[in-house]
Order: C-alpha cells, then structure tokens, then sequence
C-alpha cells in the first residue's frame, strides 16, 4: 500500500510539472495580450513597453519561463495583473469557498444517487420503475448550468426564497477567523451564520450535484442490479432476508466499488462546473475569479488557477485509486 | 410526550433544517437605509490609476464613491469643482494651476493636503508606476506649493488634462496614508475622501460602503451602500425582479422593457458615452478604395438597426463625436442610399452579382447585439454588392489584434469617451501614432497632428469637427450608434441617469 501511494505520488509530482510547462507555453501562445488590453489610446510605443516591463512580460519566453518556475519552487506564484495582489494568497482566500461548494454537492449528489438507486434496484419490477428511470435520464441530459438557471427562475424569481448572489448575505457583518464559512460557522456553533451561509449555498449545490446524482444512480442501480443476482444474494434471500436489507447489507458493499471509481472522475468534472455555476451566483469561489482572469488576461493568475485545478484534479483521481484499492480485498493484495 | 427512535429524530431534524433554509430570512434587499445595487461588473482592486480596472469605465462608478476626483463631473459630461475649487494655465501655457479645496478629510480622519494631490499626479505620472495613462499626467511636473495653490510646470501643453482629472485614473489618493501601507496594505483597507468608506469586500460577491459622515459635499443618500457583483446579465434581472436587488442595470432591452412595466418597478434608459462603430483597417486592396468604404457606409441602414435591434435604445450616428460631446456637429451626415452604394460599387468593378470580398470581425454579447447588428449590417450590404464574411472573437483578441494593426478589413467595437472631448473620440480611434488606431494615413495624421497641442480651444475644437467631415466624405470609420444604458430600480427610488454611464451611489435617492 505505501508503495502503491509513493509511486503515484511520485506520478502527480511528474504531471504537475508537465501541467505547468503546459499552460506557461499555451497562455504565452494563446490569443489575448493581456498589455493591450491595458494601453490606452495615446499611449507611445515607449509607455507600451513600460507597462510591459512593469509587468515582466518583456522578456523572453524561455526567460520568463525560468524566472516562473524558480519563483514557484519558492512557493510565489507571482502578483495578479488585474487583481494588484499575490497570486497565492488570493487561491488561499478563493480555494476554501469552492471546496465547501464542491464537498457539499458531491454529498448532496451521493446521498440523492445513492437513495434513489436503492429505490431504483427495489423497484426494479414494478410499473415505477420507467418513470424513475426517465427521470433520471432527464437530469442527466441536463448539464449543471441549466439548472442554475432553473434554480433562479424558480426559487429566486417565482418563490423568491433563496439569496441569489454570494456565500453570505452582505448586511450580515459578520467576520470569519478563516475562509472556510460553513465548517467555521457550524464548528462555532454560530448557527444564524451557518443558516445564511447554507442557503447561499443551496442553489449553487443543488445545479452542480443533481447531474452528477443522476450519473451515480444510474452506476450504482446496475451494479446492484448485477450483485441482485449473485449466489450470496440468493442464499441470504432463502435466508429470509427483506429486500432492502438485502440491498444494504449484501449487494450494495460489492456494488460500491465501480460507482467509487466513476464518481471520483465525475467528481473532476464537477470541479470544472464550478467554473460556470460560481459565476452565475456570484459565489465568490476560483472557478468565478477564473473566468475574470481569463478575460482580463491575467497570466500569472491564470497559470496559479491552472495549478491549483490540476493538483485538486490529480489530488482526487489519487484519492479515489487509493480508495477503490482499500476497498476491494483483490486489488488490496495484489 | 411523543417519543421518537433516532430514525424519526435524524428525520425531523433534517426536515426541519431543509424548511429553515428555505424560510429564513427571504430574498429583499435591506430595507431602509440600505441601497443594494446588482451591479454588472467584478471590482477587481482598489487602487484607482493603475491595472486594467483602472481604465474600466464601469467600474469608476464604485471609485467615485470611495475616493474623489481633481476636478468633478456633473451627470452631462460638464466639470464641476472637485478637490480642486478652481483650475486654470497662466496666459502663455507654460504653468498650469490648481487650488485645493480646504476642511476635506480622508476616512482615517487626516486632513487632505495640497502635497496628496501634487503626490499622486506626480505618481500618476511615473512611466514605471503603471499607470495606463501616465502619458497625461506626466505633462505636469515641478509642483509649487503656496497655501492651498499648486503651481506645476507645462513640460509639454496638453489641453485635455483638466478634463482628465475628472476622467480615468484621475482620483487624488492619500500619500502619508499610502506611503505607510505600501500598495498590498491600500488594497487590504483603502482609503479616499469620498462619500462612502469601504466596510467590507468579498472579490466576486459584494462590497459594503458606509456613509461618510464628513463628506465635504452634499450628505449621501444611504447610510449603507451594497454592490452584489452579478456580471451574469440573466442573474442581474433576477435580482430585481426577486427585489434582492434595488437597482440593477445593463440588462437585454427586452428585459428593461418588461421589468419597468412591472408594478414596484421604473427605470430610465438615457444616452451615454458608449458607441458602436466600425474600425476599416487600410491594409487589404479592398479597403483603400474609396468607393467601397463610401458604399459600405451607405448601404447602411442605422435608423432600422436603432429602431427595430436595439428598440429604440440607440441613436444612429455619423461622426465618432456624439450628440453631447463638445465636437459634435450635427450637419455632418452620412446618410442611408442603397441606390448611390450601388453606383460607387459599379464604378470599382463590383455588383451584387460580383461582389467585393472581405472579413469583419465582432464579438459577439460584449455589447448589446453586437453580433446582430453586424449580421444586419452583412445583410444590407449583400443586397448592394459587398459580400462580408463574419469572423467571432473574443475582445481580448480585438485588443492585441488592433495593436498590431492586424484587425480584419472591417471590425466592429464599443467605443467610449466619458468626458466627451474629441482627442479622446476621433483623436485616439483615428490617429496613427495611437495603438488603437485601425485607419493610419498620412493625410489625416497632418490635419489631426496639429490640434494635440492647439492652446486656442475655440479653434481646438473647431478643427476636430473639421476633421470629423474630413472623415465622414472619405469614408475613414464607419460610425452606427450611441448606446443608452438601461437601469431598473425600485419605484420607491429616484435614479439620475449619468451621461458616463457610471451608476455612483449618490445618484440614487428615494423618491
């Protein structure tokens, strides 16, 4: 098993490398110069290239590359263009907001996945089961987007019940020891704040988990479907046992295991929704200040974005081998 | 006593968190004495003269209302005393002057001095401080100090720079304040003399103001001021229309039309400094003959554009100076004849049955319909023999490109001017030298050239109209419209729309 975790992190460190050779070359390459979008109209060829300077952009690819990568072994990302403030400590502000997000749709979305697959496998042979099934296939052709603006129309102009905007509603006031809101509030034990910070939280969860719920049921409810039919299914059937106790107690610990696997890869993907749905709440997350970045052509932010997406990207695909091997006995023991 | 197994209690507790999330508190903005605005665009930092935000003209809204200008603006474009009471050039131009305003007093309560403002000119003015205009200010130097007066030296006679000082980046900022902080500090607690303090800031979410008691000027309106950042324009309406919001702006048309109709709303929807044109760039054949400019203008039909695409929120146009700027001139016309666009395309070689070839470039949902009009625009040109082929990019690509001199033959952009003088219209979009030129010729370079440093303003702004219908008979630019901005509020309000478009603070009051 340790060898098995050194070797892969021995792999993400090679990968983050090549991750980080690869956005400087693209961003550099990529359309967009980031001073031109700053000149003003009268400004001189000679102003131009003071801003240019004064952005260490004049230099040449490779230099800028090297004078990069050896501030990144000292841990400095640099100092964003648009935002006049260090790179890092931007992520660390930024970072803790769409991890709660993501944590608490990936919960949301394995709780749901997980419960209607149970019914989905117990239904299996009633006259319900196409109607859970279209369903489920209805949220699955609907990417989380479309849900935001759902979930707008819905509980934001029809029944205007939930904020719209934000991770806390401004006329609160309230200050936080660190950038982690929920888990602060909650461990705090401030639960007018953990309520606030909840319902800001709601609609943004529910548009980046219901489609990944929709993925996890459909995994899970084969899988169980398959492991329904196994000999040692059978045998606790003749037992006696109900068929939900069968499911849960039987199928559903040899079922998990491909329905792990999958949700960790879908659960990248729901890190990219972030992206997208952060921006339509305006929830203060990286994936909204990434979409900033981008059209602001902010280089060094881009690229301490990029890193950061990358490492969560291979941080989680490592976690979910790591997993599926501890909890599958053959893969444990080679 | 009902006695529940811990199934039933995880159940009830559940339930009971799932309705307190969606009962608690609702959706309204602060009532009262809280103006919640769902404002269009991100404040990305705070410093007011350097990086791209400082040359944001939407974003001078928020900076106009924590810090002041030199010199102010009224809602028509006017100046109007700011930190400076009075300003003005010695008779022969070589020294400008400017007075102080007395018994102003920055946030943290020290008093504004002469020093802050000669500092942060001189600073503005620094080629290596980042400023993206510092060209302007560093036409200022050697500053005196006598009581309140500040004496400057003219190192080279710019007769914008007054005007600049209500314009982009011109904003004093507190130099000991600032010198002890040190540029990371003043990011992490700014501080102006503005109508309202900074209370609280979440980049990407909102950012709390609080009246300031010792406003030199006229009290503020609200003793709390909150800008939800909601750059999505379909998440704006849905602010107002929830009533999260009390005003929200630059939303679809169609939307501005169906929300002011609904009752506990209103909304006003003026002319500001914002244009849409087309840049021609003489690079390509097609572009250096005459005829085809003359007939792409023509062919034109700006009236139906303003009319029909942008329902009426647009005024056609036909020079770069529009209706409320100081070198607009109204007898200049470039008016719609699809008939003579066909006998000028004849007299080149070119019909609808061999039409001339190029690219035009746009963005597409930068601007209101912007992809639109110029589908409309490809569309009427069709009809007299130009056949234009559509190129989408991105707005960062038009930047680089048009720095370049690289646009396509034909490109479409927003142009603003929020100060409405010429040099900053026709002047940088026309001239050579300027980066964000597209047409460089020699013949309007001489007429233009002359006129940077004309110390005599009547004849100053005589020769930029002349240089407009210079422009307008060659056919250099292709001007369509000038661009209303739509702002909704709640009918409890009384919004003053801002030629500039800047959305400040103290232009909202109850009603």
């Amino acid at each position: 098993m340790t060898k098995a975790i050194l070797h892969r992190l021995g792999m993400a460190a090679i990968t983050m490398v090549g991750v980080a050779v690869v956005i400087f070359v693209l961003l550099r390459v990529a359309p967009g110069d980031p001073i031109a979008m700053m000149i003003s109209p009268g400004a001189s060829v000679a102003d131009v290239a003071a801003l240019r300077a004064h952005y260490g952009l004049d230099a040449g690819l490779l230099q800028q590359f090297l004078v990069w990568a050896r501030d990144l072994g000292r841990g400095d990302l640099g100092t964003s263009i648009s935002l006049h403030r260090r790179v890092l400590g931007l992520l660390a502000e930024r970072l803790p907001a769409t991890l709660e997000l993501a944590f608490a749709a990936l919960v949301f979305a394995v709780l749901l996945g997980g419960l209607i697959a149970v019914f989905a496998t117990l239904t299996s042979q009633s006259k319900i089961a196409p109607v859970v099934d279209t369903i489920n296939g209805l949220f699955l052709a609907v990417p989380d987007f479309i849900w935001a603006f759902l979930l707008v129309l819905v509980f934001g102009v029809f029944a205007p019940v939930l904020p719209l905007s934000g991770r806390i509603d401004p006329s609160l006031g309230v200050t936080f020891a660190t950038p982690f809101y929920l888990l602060e509030s909650l461990f705090a034990l401030r639960l007018r704040v953990f309520l606030d910070v909840s319902r800001h939280m709601l609609m943004p969860t529910l548009a980046l988990g219901l489609p990944l719920a929709a993925i996890i049921t459909r995994v899970l409810k084969e899988s169980l479907r398959e492991a329904m039919v196994q000999d040692y299914v059978l045998l606790a059937r003749l037992k006696g046992k109900s068929e939900l106790r069968l499911v849960l107690e039987e199928a559903l610990r040899n079922a998990v295991a491909p329905t792990l696997a999958l949700t960790g890869v879908q659960f990248t993907f729901l890190l990219g929704g972030t992206v997208i749905v952060e921006r339509i709440f305006s929830y203060p997350g990286i994936g909204n200040m990434a979409i900033d970045a981008v059209i602001n052509r902010d280089l060094p932010l881009i690229q301490g974005l990029t890193l950061v997406f990358g490492a969560l990207f291979i941080l989680v695909n490592m976690s979910v081998d790591l997993l599926v091997v501890a909890a599958n006995p053959r893969l444990r023991h080679g | 006593m009902v006695d529940l197994n811990r199934r039933q209690a995880l159940a009830v507790g559940a339930a009971g968190f799932l309705s307190s999330l969606l009962v608690g508190g609702g959706a309204d903005a602060e009532a009262g004495d809280t103006l919640t605005i769902a404002f269009n665009v991100n404040l990305p930092a705070f410093d007011p003269t350097v990086g791209p935000s400082s040359v944001n003209p939407t974003i001078q809204a928020i900076y106009r209302a924590v810090y002041d200008q030199y010199i102010g603006q009224n809602v028509d474009l006017s100046l109007a005393p700011g930190l400076l009471t009075k300003w003005g050039w010695s008779d022969d131009k070589t020294k400008a002057w400017m007075d102080v305003r007395e018994g102003v007093v920055w946030h943290d309560g020290s008093p504004l001095t002469p020093e802050d403002v000669a500092w942060s000119i001189e600073r503005a003015g620094d080629p290596k401080g980042g400023n993206p205009v510092a060209f302007v200010w560093g036409s200022l130097g050697g500053f005196k100090i006598e009581g309140q007066r500040i004496t400057a030296d003219v190192k080279n006679f710019d007769p914008t720079v007054f005007k600049w000082m209500a314009f982009l980046t011109g904003y004093v900022l507190p130099k000991a304040y600032y010198t002890k902080v040190g540029a990371d500090g003043f990011e992490k607690k700014p501080i102006g003399t503005g109508p309202y303090m900074v209370d609280e800031y979440q980049g990407n979410a909102f950012l709390r103001l609080k009246r300031n008691d010792k406003y030199w000027g006229p009290k503020p309106n609200f003793e709390t001021v909150i800008f939800k950042f909601v750059p999505d324009g379909t998440s704006r309406v849905a602010e107002i229309e929830s009533g999260s919001a009390d005003v929200t702006l630059e939303i679809p048309y169609e939307e501005y039309d169906r929300l002011r109709a609904k009752p506990g709303l209103a909304g006003v929807c003026k002319p500001i400094t914002d244009i849409g044109m087309i840049f021609i760039t003489n690079v390509e054949k097609e572009m250096l003959d005459e005829n085809v400019r003359q007939a792409a203008v023509c062919a034109i039909d700006k009236d139906l554009i303003a009319k029909k695409l942008l329902r009426g929120y647009a005024t056609p146009i036909d020079t770069l100076d529009a209706p409320g700027y100081e070198a607009y001139d109204p007898s200049i016309k470039t008016p719609y004849d699809p008939e003579k666009a066909k006998q000028l395309l004849a007299a080149s070689g070119y019909s609808t049955e061999k039409p001339v070839k190029f690219r035009i470039q746009t963005t597409r949902g930068f601007k209101p319909k912007d992809y639109e009009t110029v589908q409309a625009i490809v569309g009427m040109w069709r009809k007299v023999g130009i056949d234009a082929e559509i190129e989408v990019y991105e707005i960062a690509k038009h930047y680089e490109l048009r720095a370049g001199h690289k646009l396509a033959p034909m490109a479409f952009y927003n142009w603003g001017d929020a100060i409405g003088d010429p040099t900053c219209s026709t002047g940088f979009a026309m001239f050579s030298p300027s980066p964000h030129s597209a047409w460089k010729s020699k013949d309007l370079d001489d007429k233009i050239g002359p006129l940077w440093g004309e110390k005599d303003e009547a004849k100053r702004i005589a020769g930029w109209k002349a240089i407009d219908k210079y422009i307008a008979e060659k056919a250099y630019v292709i001007p369509l419209v000038q661009y209303s901005q739509p702002i909704v509020f709640k009918s409890s309000l009384k919004v003053t729309a801002n030629a500039t478009g800047a959305l400040q603070p103290t232009l909202v009051a109850k009603a």
